[in-house]
């Protein structure tokens, strides 16, 4: 499956990447390389197998519904770029 | 042309935990921002979620009320955008296998006639915080407290053919919700949610139209409302020749219609692939069988109860089980006062009335199911009569008293019912009214039973209204015929 | 000292012929001279791990020490300890002050142990050489024109270099054993959910495992016993009693079958790799083992299958680096797409880019199924071709990596450096647990001997490295490099 600049330019939108234009020929460069590898898959024959998502076959633990935690807003936004009276700020959002 | 509208509805219960989805904070409503935001809500480098055991208990406990397959294994996915409300970047939702499977919803429309909704699937999934956008010198300001609320996002198939429908289905799911105590349903906080989906086709056209997707309909009125103007705008547009595109719109409910949210360069792509961070979850039957059996009666059943074993009309029947909170209100009263039909007329007559004058919700009535259970019975046992029973309600409402009996007792309203002390009050209205005598004596026969209210009306004065109605009139009619 | 393994350095501690303060100092000192040559290390917690130190020796003074109390450690960069810098080997994180610890970490500090600082890595642990740290290359203390390995390739080094008795770091698709068999340590891969990911900052979340690395299979089980088991935090840590990894050390290889995958000793396998891993499986006959070839015959998609799931599930773990909450955050955002696009351009470097487009790419609409789908079904393959494999051995053994170490800046194509990984890849696709051992060198770079086994079989592991161990005396080589820096 080629690899289009197309292809790239959409990842990197989603994955809210800048990418110049040299970077984005640099990419296509790689990543086909890189797809080109991954390609090998498609040679094998997996019919009837099911994917595996998880190394063991483990099921889902679950949590007694209780609160364990306690405010520790000042510990976790002395990490953060800009807070204002305790909320995390960014360009204005618009609907 | 004639139009059919089709509806289907995505609803967001906020679940009634304690503690988040995923983490162990807290979900309580309006704390101060961020601080019920803890370090996997904030999606912090490291951190990974871990399933509350009973939002899986809610959302499997609304499948089986709403009779659903409930798959052995559900899995949760991954659902990837960014927004600054969406702290780790992804949404941990599910997209390919629900907790909940198809099942179906029961709505009863105004004609008090019943249709059956089909659900298509209901999924767990975590709320996302939220966005201020007060002027922080230009700036939006996020509060991640609701991030990480557990969500039960209920999805209808396309069945609703009119927004009365798509509101009677709506308060259909609100009900079962506070029913079975899974959510608060409150829907100004934000507890239920709901997105609206509207296309419009040609009258026997099989084929769905193209719909639109009604975001921020968060009332049972505004449902209504936005969907009327909704497809009046998409008809509009087909007739004048243009054609509806897939969209999302947004309500306003302040103008009263939809308009298109701001369109994207592209259609957004989620990338959805199971949370590696969280395993399947597995139900056995045992585990059903045990909520199963935990299952309150739901308003369906409540309904057909009301009406087979209770006597009460369709009407009674509904209007007395829509909300948990009603329906256990009157079955307290007729528990107490042991006649149903007094009961609902009470229920829905005197209290509804005050209930809205004052602008409260039935939990916060003032007189209680059990007073009004009681004050009913002292009718019922002839202690008071109606119109004094009128009086002892707006004293207990107005806490004047804490029941019935203390206050019939404190404003001498016991029912007068001896004859002696009848005849006498009569007697002296009759030779107080020699003019209205007269009259009576004077008139056809067939005239004089409407004007035998006078006097009733006298006596019932005299007696400061505790006097037997029916005594009254019986013992007037004789004694006034007597002077004929 | 620092020639010393733990087990060594945890006896000289009880017997009170040393002191946790002087062995830490020790070790302070040695990474203070010889660390601006490695660049092994990314923080140094001096004046913190000297607390810890006094604390270990009171607490040993009152008798309530436990085997490692004292002992000095060292974290692969991707740890998050609280009010200590967790760059995760990148400018993203450069500015973050972790506000709370891993659960390894949490772990190991109850056991007394000591931290000395975090070590360098590839960023976000994508890397086979340490080559992709923003904190620049780390170099191979046996030549320092090699690279260390990676992405643990800092832990790697500093245990090499004897600037710290051992280190933890993390394996997602060899980034222990790889770094270990490169630097002539012992590093262990434990099972896909013996040990909590909790706190490790994530790559690849199905294939991420934390593990040790030290002089010893021995020093490995010491380890080993702290950090595993059960953690409420995490989903995928398994409920699964923890047995003591240094009991069955010592148990008798008589009768152990061992397996050799045919596919592990192919084309572009270095001769001389090839030979130390043969001289090794030679020891094990004459220890009692039996040997015969099996085969693992998906093993060629091991890589492309990898390719697919890591940088898919890194592209989504990666989200939350937005410049919102903390992290790097451009400056003057224009408006909320630039506050993104540019935090994360000027924030992470060129391979996690590759990866996060890779796997952006092969989730979105029209490709997932061909890649991401397939990819899973391949892993299930791949998963089964060790399974069958154990019904009829015990271990599988060859070697941890193709060559030894390569030249710094030699591959500078991402495909031929992620096929560097074709040995030790496939064990995370499995979940199964893996050890490299030192077993020889070529060209005067250490090589590794790569031993697996089935899903938690750590003790057999354990066992059967450390019975080599007792055999040999790779393990016991240093590089004239930690001498001449002593």
């Amino acid at each position: 499956m080629a690899l289009e600049e197309s292809h790239v330019r959409r990842a990197a939108h989603l994955a809210r990447l800048a990418v110049s234009d040299d970077q984005a020929n640099g990419f296509v460069d790689d990543l086909s390389r890189i797809l080109d590898m991954v390609d090998q898959l498609q040679s094998l024959d997996t019919e009837g197998v099911a994917p595996l998502a998880h190394p063991l076959d483990a099921t889902q633990r679950l949590r007694a519904d209780e609160v364990t935690e306690t405010n520790q807003r000042d510990a976790f936004q002395r990490c953060a770029p800009a807070v204002e009276n305790g909320l995390y700020l960014v360009p204005r959002v618009v609907e | 042309m004639q139009w059919e509208t089709v509806i289907g509805l995505e609803v967001h219960v906020q679940l009634a935990t304690r503690s988040k989805i995923f983490s162990g904070a807290s979900t309580a409503f309006g704390a101060e921002p961020n601080t019920q935001a803890c370090a996997v809500d904030l999606g912090l480098p490291g951190v990974l979620p871990v399933l509350n055991e009973q939002a899986v208990a809610m959302a499997v406990q609304f499948g089986l009320a709403v009779h659903a397959e409930i798959p052995e294994v559900s899995v949760f996915d991954r659902k990837n955008y960014f927004y600054p409300d969406l702290p780790k970047g992804y949404q941990t939702s599910q997209m390919y296998h629900p907790i909940v499977g198809p099942g179906e919803v029961e709505i009863t429309l105004d004609d008090n006639t019943t249709k059956r909704i089909r659900i298509h699937h209901a999924h767990l999934e975590e709320d996302a915080g939220k966005s201020l956008h007060e002027d922080f010198h230009g700036m939006t300001g996020i509060d991640l407290n609701r991030a990480g609320t557990p969500l039960l996002e209920i999805v209808s198939e396309p069945d609703m053919r009119n927004a009365k429908e798509a509101a009677a289905y709506l308060k259909a799911i609100h009900s079962i919700v506070t029913y079975l105590g899974i959510s608060d349903g409150n829907m100004a906080e934000g507890s239920m949610r709901c997105d609206v989906n509207v296309s419009v086709r040609p009258k026997g056209q099989e084929a769905f139209g193209t719909r639109a997707e009604i975001k921020n309909v968060n009332s049972f009125r505004f449902v209504e409302r936005a969907i009327a103007f909704e497809v009046e705008r998409q008809i509009e547009l087909i007739e004048d020749g243009g054609k509806v595109v897939q969209e999302t719109r947004l309500f306003d409910p302040e103008r009263d219609e939809t308009r298109s949210m701001r369109t994207k360069e592209e259609a957004n792509d989620y990338r959805y692939f199971p949370c590696p961070d969280l395993l399947p979850v597995v139900l056995d039957q045992a585990y059903l069988d045990h909520l199963r059996s935990q299952l309150p009666e739901l308003p369906a059943d409540k309904r057909a109860r009301f009406q087979t074993s209770l006597g009460l009309s369709a009407y009674d029947a509904h209007v007395l089980s829509a909300s948990r909170e009603m329906a256990e209100f009157f079955e307290e009263v007729h528990r107490v006062c042991g006649d149903a039909k007094q009961a609902a007329n009470w229920v829905q007559g005197e209290l509804s009335g005050a209930l809205n004058r004052d602008n409260l919700t039935i939990q916060n009535s003032p007189v209680s199911a059990h007073q009004l259970g009681e004050l009913i019975s002292r009718v019922l046992d002839d202690t008071i009569n109606g119109k004094a029973a009128k009086q002892v309600f707006q004293a207990l409402w107005n806490g004047q008293g804490s029941s019935a009996d203390e206050i019939i007792e404190a404003k001498g309203l016991k029912q007068v019912t001896d004859t002696g002390a009848i005849e006498s009050m009569i007697d002296q209205v009759i030779a107080e009214s020699p003019a209205q005598v007269a009259q009576y004596r004077d008139s056809e026969p067939e005239k004089r039973g409407k004007m035998i209210g006078y006097f009733v009306g006298q006596v019932m004065k005299a007696s400061r209204g505790t006097a037997n109605p029916q005594q009254v009139n019986g013992l007037l009619k004789e004694k006034l015929d007597a002077l004929l | 000292m620092h020639d010393k393994t733990v087990t060594q350095l945890a006896a000289a501690l009880n017997s009170g012929e040393l002191s946790s303060k002087e062995l830490t100092s020790h070790f302070l000192q040695r990474i203070e001279k010889a660390d601006g040559t490695l660049n092994s290390f990314i923080t140094v917690t001096a004046e913190q791990a000297l607390t810890q130190a006094d604390a270990a020796d009171k607490a040993r003074a009152s008798g309530d020490a436990g085997t490692l109390t004292g002992i000095p450690l060292a974290l692969k960069d991707i740890y998050c300890t609280q009010g200590v810098k967790t760059s995760c080997g990148s400018k993203m994180l450069d500015n973050f002050i972790a506000p709370y610890d891993a659960t390894v970490v949490e772990k190991l500090s109850a056991a007394g142990t000591i931290s000395l600082g975090k070590t360098n890595m590839d960023e976000f642990a994508m890397g086979s050489s340490n080559e992709n740290s923003y904190y620049g290359s780390v170099k191979n203390p046996w030549d320092l024109s090699a690279v260390p390995g990676g992405s643990s390739g800092g832990s790697a080094a500093a245990v090499a270099a004897g600037l710290v008795p051992a280190a933890m770091g993390t394996d997602t698709g060899g980034s222990i054993r790889q770094p270990a068999a490169f630097c002539g340590i012992t590093g262990l891969k434990p099972t896909y959910g013996r040990v909590s990911r909790y706190g490790i900052i994530a790559y690849a979340s199905s294939l991420d495992q934390a593990g040790p690395m030290a002089r010893s299979a021995e020093d490995c089980a010491h380890l080993l016993n702290v950090i595993a088991g059960h953690d409420v935090r995490d989903s995928t840590c398994v409920a699964r009693g923890v047995p003591d990894y240094t009991e069955t050390l010592n148990a008798p290889l008589s009768g152990l079958k061992i397996g050799l995958p045919k596919e592990y000793f192919g084309d572009g396998l270095d001769p001389e790799v090839e030979k130390a891993v043969r001289d090794a499986v030679k020891v094990y006959e004459s220890l009692g083992a039996t040997v015969r070839d099996v085969s693992l015959p998906h093993t060629h998609y091991a890589i492309p299958a990898y390719y697919v799931i890591a940088p898919a599930e890194a592209s989504s773990n990666l989200s939350r680096y937005d410049g919102v909450r903390f992290g790097h955050r451009c400056k003057a955002p224009e408006d909320l797409i630039d506050l993104y696009t540019r935090s994360r351009a000027e924030g992470f470097g060129e391979e996690v880019k590759r990866r996060i487009l890779i796997g952006t790419h092969t989730l979105s609409e029209g490709f997932f199924d061909a890649y991401y789908t397939k990819a899973q079904k391949v892993r299930r393959l791949i998963r089964q071709d060790f399974l069958d494999a154990f019904e009829d051995v015990d271990v599988l053994m060859g070697p941890a990596s193709p060559t030894p170490a390569f030249d710094l800046g030699a591959k500078k194509d991402p495909v031929s450096m992620y096929l560097q990984d074709i040995y030790t890849i496939a064990v995370n696709l499995a979940g199964i647990p893996g050890i490299s051992v030192p077993a020889g060198f070529s060209n005067g770079r250490p090589v590794g001997l790569q031993i697996l086994g089935t899903h938690f079989a750590e003790a057999q592991l354990l066992n059967v490295a450390h019975q080599f161990q007792q055999a040999t005396d790779w393990h016991l080589k240093r590089p004239a490099f930690a001498e001449e820096n002593a």
